[in-house]
């Protein structure tokens, strides 16, 4: 499945991130997957949510600079060696994943990933 | 005792002095008028024929002279003699096409070299002395200055340029250099670099002179500790011709103007009016010898005192302090001017708006030089590795623009500190 993800480029120092989800939360947006990558001076958070349009709209409205990619989405049945086939999949079709993160459900629910690939229609197309 | 190069002139009574002066700058004055249309042009808006300057009494009639008007006359028309007779250029860094170019006679350059070696026998070099020239070759005025003026006193030069501080250190041992030219902070960094080697006892320097950024007095007592020498002040400015407009001599209290080539004055940076000595304002010259390209009360911009007291060394030249600061937004980073304007063209040419922050600072001695740029969401993917490749490319255009590195850091926007809705430009956190 494919989604588009929002990440919004911040500052590395005390209360950044809580200026996004505040924003998020007043406009009545919930996050269904975030994900943080940093340096010491700058990090990126890349945000999964139900509305993408609103988000997007709100956050610039605040003047954060923000980039909107399609990301794949894929479920990982909760047994061991489930991610390993799925990346199994991805080396042979010879797709390069520039970065992933895990989505956790609930009690027994099914785990997610998320793949930011450089050919996410051929991603989609291997493990969609 | 002390050394000179040109004892009867450094030393000449000061009545002397000004009729000396007074003679040179009614010549000095017509040449300009004669060959130059930018002055000519400028005196007569001022009601000013060349009749009118007598002497030096006049100098305050003559209008000034500002960066801007060299820029604007790039690359010839400041020219007072013709090309065949300038045997050399020099240049400042600027903006491009912007730049000041400095034109040379041979007389000029001896005029300058003369200059350097009045600064070298000053700090007591002689011709039994080994002189290393750790300032850079080129345009810059720095290697060439002392290179000309250590020949000219007959003193042994090494032409090593800044840079390959192993090297430097070679020759400094091999050789045995007892006088040592660069900049202030690369002498620090070669004292830190023999400390930790621990070969002091196989250094022979005596003196150092550091010149063309900013130091303090306790700067100077780290780098004579760790060198084991004197180290000396010098100024001077491509316009003029390069360093040793002013030097220091064995006291160790301010640079000796030349006065015999250039007349310094002080003047209220607002109002223009001359300021007698003892006062804080811009420091302006004029060159009294400067056949290729004569200067008429050029304002440095920088902000300085001079001192009329007579001095120990037996100079009878005026002394003036180091530069206290700017009366522009130029900063001396790492021994180069830098303008904040040069950032902003680099900035807009690559795409980001301007809006940044200067960070400098002093860590060891050596000056640090950060630029904060927000980041523009266009360039922004989303993709960490983009980002600091972006910042690379930035680093790498600001070293083409000013020669000088500098770390940049992307930032959000509106991450940059204003005050009263005006963005903070520049935090210079030197203590000089």
């Amino acid at each position: 499945m494919e989604v588009k993800q929002i990440s919004v480029f911040l500052e590395n120092r005390n209360g950044q991130l809580k200026e996004v989800t505040k924003i998020l939360a007043d406009n009545n947006i919930d996050i269904e997957a975030l994900n943080i990558a940093e340096t010491a001076e700058y990090g990126i958070v890349r945000l999964i949510v139900d509305n993408v349009q609103k988000a997007i709209d709100a956050l610039i409205g605040d003047g954060f600079i923000i980039s909107v990619n399609p990301v794949t989405v894929c479920n990982v049945p909760n047994v061991v060696g489930s991610l390993n086939r799925v990346l199994d999949k991805i080396a042979e079709a010879n797709i390069n994943i520039e970065y992933m993160y895990s989505i956790f459900g609930g009690k027994n629910a099914e785990s997610k990933m998320v793949f930011k690939s450089d050919d996410p229609d051929l991603l989609k197309k291997v493990i969609g | 005792m002390e050394k000179y190069y040109q004892k009867e002139l450094e030393t000449m009574p000061r009545e002397e002095l000004k009729k000396l002066q007074s003679e040179k700058l009614v010549k000095q004055v017509r040449h300009a008028w004669d060959n130059c249309p930018d002055y000519r042009k400028k005196m007569e808006e001022a009601g000013l024929t060349p009749d009118d300057i007598k002497g030096i009494e006049d100098l305050h009639k003559l209008p000034f002279t500002s960066k801007d008007d060299l820029r604007d006359n790039y690359p010839f028309a400041m020219l007072a003699k013709p090309l065949a007779d300038c045997v050399r250029i020099h240049s400042t860094s600027g903006t491009t096409g912007k730049r000041v170019i400095a034109y040379y006679t041979a007389d000029d350059i001896r005029m300058w070299d003369e200059c350097c070696a009045r600064s070298l026998a000053a700090a007591g070099a002689t011709r039994e002395d080994m002189v290393q020239v750790s300032y850079g070759y080129g345009l810059f005025t720095g290697g060439a200055g002392f290179h000309g003026g250590s020949h000219l006193l007959g003193s042994t030069t090494i032409p090593m340029s800044s840079g390959n501080t192993d090297r430097q250190l070679q020759f400094m041992v091999d050789l045995g250099t007892t006088v040592l030219c660069c900049t202030p902070s690369y002498a620090a960094y070669l004292g830190e670099t023999i400390k930790e080697k621990g070969i002091k006892n196989d250094i022979k320097l005596k003196a150092g002179i550091f010149g063309a950024e900013a130091w303090s007095e306790e700067m100077r007592r780290d780098i004579q500790e760790a060198l084991g020498i004197k180290a000396y002040d010098i100024y001077g400015l491509t316009e003029l011709s390069g360093p040793g407009v002013a030097y220091e001599c064995s006291a160790q209290s301010g640079m000796h103007v030349n006065e015999d080539h250039f007349i310094a004055e002080i003047v209220d940076p607002e109002t223009f009016e001359p300021l007698p000595a003892g006062s804080k304002g811009e420091l302006v010259f004029t060159s009294l010898d400067k056949e290729a390209m004569p200067i008429i009360r050029y304002r440095t911009k920088d902000i300085c005192v001079l001192s009329d007291e007579k001095c120990s060394c037996g100079r009878t030249f005026i002394k003036m302090a180091k530069p206290m600061g700017r009366s522009d937004d130029m900063l001396i980073i790492k021994g180069v001017n830098v303008f904040p304007s040069q950032i902003e063209t680099v900035l807009l040419n690559n795409g980001y708006q301007a809006n940044y922050q200067i960070i400098v600072d002093r860590v060891k001695n050596t000056d640090t030089f950060d630029i904060n740029v927000e980041l523009t969401p266009d360039k922004f993917t989303g993709n960490l590795g983009d980002i600091s490749k972006k910042e690379k490319e930035l680093v790498l255009a600001l070293k083409s623009m000013l020669g000088i590195m500098a770390n940049v850091h992307l930032v959000p926007p509106k991450s940059i500190a204003r005050s009263e809705g005006k963005a903070v430009r520049i935090i210079d956190n030197r203590k000089i």
